[in-house]
């Protein structure tokens, strides 16, 4: 047979990386114009986040409700970049100070602050776009995780600083752009990101990025790493007494998801073309969760089709009825958590996976070789 | 008092309070090499907290517990389990959504770092001791069922042979027995023995029987301190053992 399970990808893991891979590179770039392709382009940024969900919530049992920040911070690092080369003394001649960002021009700045001088470098803008997020993580980890905060006290600590981030850009708005945020980005080393080719290229861009992060978030997964995120989950003591500093696990699980965050949020910028705080605060946090729970928290492909469903009905739906929206997502998330607690993954599991495999057996059985079955069935296990 | 070398244990003083309640007050014992030190008491006498100080579960107020001259109480859990000392919770506490065979690989002690359990691979002296121990503990037809599907018996095998893969040179057991029928209760009682053999234990338990077929000596607490010490024999005997705990 083609796909063969190792250590690391069990049978069904490759049919499933498979499907997902014909869906982003050839399905949706086929039969999408540009415009439709870019707006799941941008869906996808958040899969992003909901992959890392999986890993801190799903596997690690630590519920964050605040990954917007990690996807903000790793928006507005690449946004910043972009509106510096936007910036250039030529293109803002008519502002009063050229040569710095025009919402900087409007709060009566006269000079770039110095921490927005390095985001000139493409190379550093690249870098911060991981390790300030990470590093942000790193230091909520250590204290809270250390300190032995978990559970709903971490979810409620972890909403407090999006909150206090959204608030903290929007009153800075001469260094941060405020509420409207970093608007007007044009262009990246001289490629125009607005064009429709370019944005067709950003969105394979970030359909591939998106796979190097189901790749790295499988491999932890399959780590012993990640069966002692499992048994911490269920079993924290348990962990601890054989020999676990069980805060480690918890910080280098945070910080993993928030650098799959940043990176969304990088593309994000990318494919939008602005960061706002609006895409950092509690709302947003909240919605990323629920991207994570529709597509089930236990599986990181579910969650990439969460991200895609979730949204594609938001657009949808906030068109046609946009005060009934909010109330139509929570109504979601509620039914999610109720009646299928493992979401959409949880949904092919139990129903859709077991009838394939009979399928299988049934077609095997005509050709006389159940070996191959025998494969799927003990990685479906 | 200075604690003497030749014990493998020695708890001085040990003193915990909540909100003012002494659960243990003043608590002093020595556990020698190769040494079963069962402890009963009634309920509420402190035992399991005696157990949850030593290996770090609980801060004590005040007081010393020393193993091998290394102060316990200033180490983390993890440092303890590391410097040889291994724990069994009451309730079996095992990892649900994992398989048996997981569940002893987690306990097995190597790569217990981040980096190490990322890099951590299931190689040939892995595989075999697992096999080994599970053997030992009576599941190694069942490695690969999810430990979820086990007995509750079964459950608490699991976690005595998640702490014996560790090779701790202490074993603390808090009722190990506990929600066993009697031919399990027979099958522990042998396996403890043969466990116990080249390491030492202290064993929380309830059941007469098999305190008398496992205990080198006993300890007797009653509200946190020591009520009686010694053989068996020796405790039955004393008549405040019979007062407040064994009943006449």
């Amino acid at each position: 047979m083609l796909l063969k399970g190792n250590r690391f990808f069990s049978t069904s893991d490759l049919v499933g990386f498979a499907i997902l891979a014909v869906l982003i590179f050839v399905i949706l770039p086929v039969g999408l114009d540009t415009f439709r392709l870019n707006l799941f382009g941008k869906y996808l940024t958040y899969a992003f986040v909901a992959i890392g969900l999986v890993l801190c919530w799903g596997a690690g049992g630590i519920l964050s409700l605040g990954q917007g920040v990690f996807f903000g911070l790793g928006g507005y690092c690449m946004a910043m970049f972009l509106k510096l080369e936007a910036s250039s003394p030529e293109a803002t001649k008519i502002q009063s100070t050229p040569g710095i960002p025009d919402f900087m021009d409007w709060n009566q700045l006269t000079e770039l602050p110095l921490w927005w001088e390095p985001f000139h470098s493409l190379t550093f803008s690249l870098f911060a776009v991981i390790v300030i997020p990470v590093v942000f993580a790193f230091i909520i980890g250590v204290a809270m995780f250390r300190r032995r905060v978990g559970g709903v006290y971490f979810a409620i600590i972890t909403q407090a600083i999006a909150a206090i981030l959204t608030i903290l850009i929007i009153g800075q708005q001469g260094y941060t752009g405020g509420v409207n945020g970093i608007t007007d980005l044009r262009t990246l080393k001289g490629w125009d990101i607005r064009t429709d080719d370019a944005k067709v290229l950003l969105y394979f861009v970030n359909g591939a990025l998106l796979f190097v992060c189901l790749f790295i978030a499988q491999l932890i997964r399959k780590s012993k790493l990640g069966r002692i995120l499992i048994a911490m989950r269920d079993q924290e003591d348990r962990v601890r007494f054989s020999g676990y500093d069980v805060a480690n696990f918890k910080i280098f699980v945070f910080c993993a998801g928030a650098a799959f965050s940043a990176v969304g949020g990088a593309m994000f910028t990318l494919q939008v073309g602005f960061m706002s705080p609006s895409f950092v605060g509690i709302v947003p946090s909240i919605e990323m969760v629920i991207f994570c729970a529709v597509g089930g928290r236990l599986s990181i492909i579910g969650a990439v089709y969460g991200a895609l469903l979730v949204n594609l009905a938001k657009t949808t739906f906030s068109e046609l009825f946009p005060e009934l929206w909010l109330l139509g997502l929570g109504a979601v998330f509620i039914a999610v958590v109720l009646a299928f607690p493992n979401g959409l993954a949880g949904l092919y599991k139990d129903h859709v996976e077991p009838r394939l495999l009979a399928l299988f057996k049934k077609k095997m059985g005509d050709d006389g070789s159940a070996e191959d079955f025998d494969a799927i069935k003990t990685a479906a296990e | 008092m200075n604690a003497r070398p030749d014990f493998l244990l020695s708890v001085e003083n040990l003193t915990v309070s909540f909100d003012g309640f002494k659960a243990v007050d003043g608590l002093s014992f020595y556990v020698e090499p190769n040494e079963c030190r069962v402890i009963i008491g009634p309920n509420g006498a402190g035992k399991t907290t005696v157990l949850d100080l030593i290996c770090g579960r609980t801060k004590a107020t005040e007081g010393k517990v020393e193993f091998k001259n290394q102060e316990l109480l200033k180490m983390r859990e993890d440092q303890i389990v590391h410097a040889g000392v291994g724990r069994k919770f009451q309730t079996p506490t095992v990892y649900e959504d994992l398989t048996v065979f997981e569940n002893l690989e987690i306990s097995y002690p190597k790569g217990h770092g981040v980096f190490g359990a990322l890099m951590f691979r299931r190689d040939d002296p892995v595989k075999t001791r697992i096999n080994e121990i599970a053997g030992e503990v009576f599941l190694d037809d069942l490695l690969h069922e999810k430990a979820a599907f086990l007995s509750h018996g079964q459950k608490q095998w699991l976690e005595i042979g998640m702490l014996l893969i560790q090779d701790p040179e202490l074993l603390m057991l808090d009722e190990p027995v506990a929600g066993m029928s009697v031919a399990e209760r027979k099958q522990t009682a042998e396996l403890l023995n043969r466990i116990i053999q080249d390491r030492s234990g202290i064993v929380i338990e309830h059941d007469m029987k098999f305190v008398e077929d496992i205990a080198t000596r006993v300890t007797v607490l009653h509200q946190g301190k020591v009520l009686s010490e010694g053989s068996m024999a020796h405790v039955q005997a004393d008549p405040k053992v019979i007062e407040v705990y064994l009943g006449h």
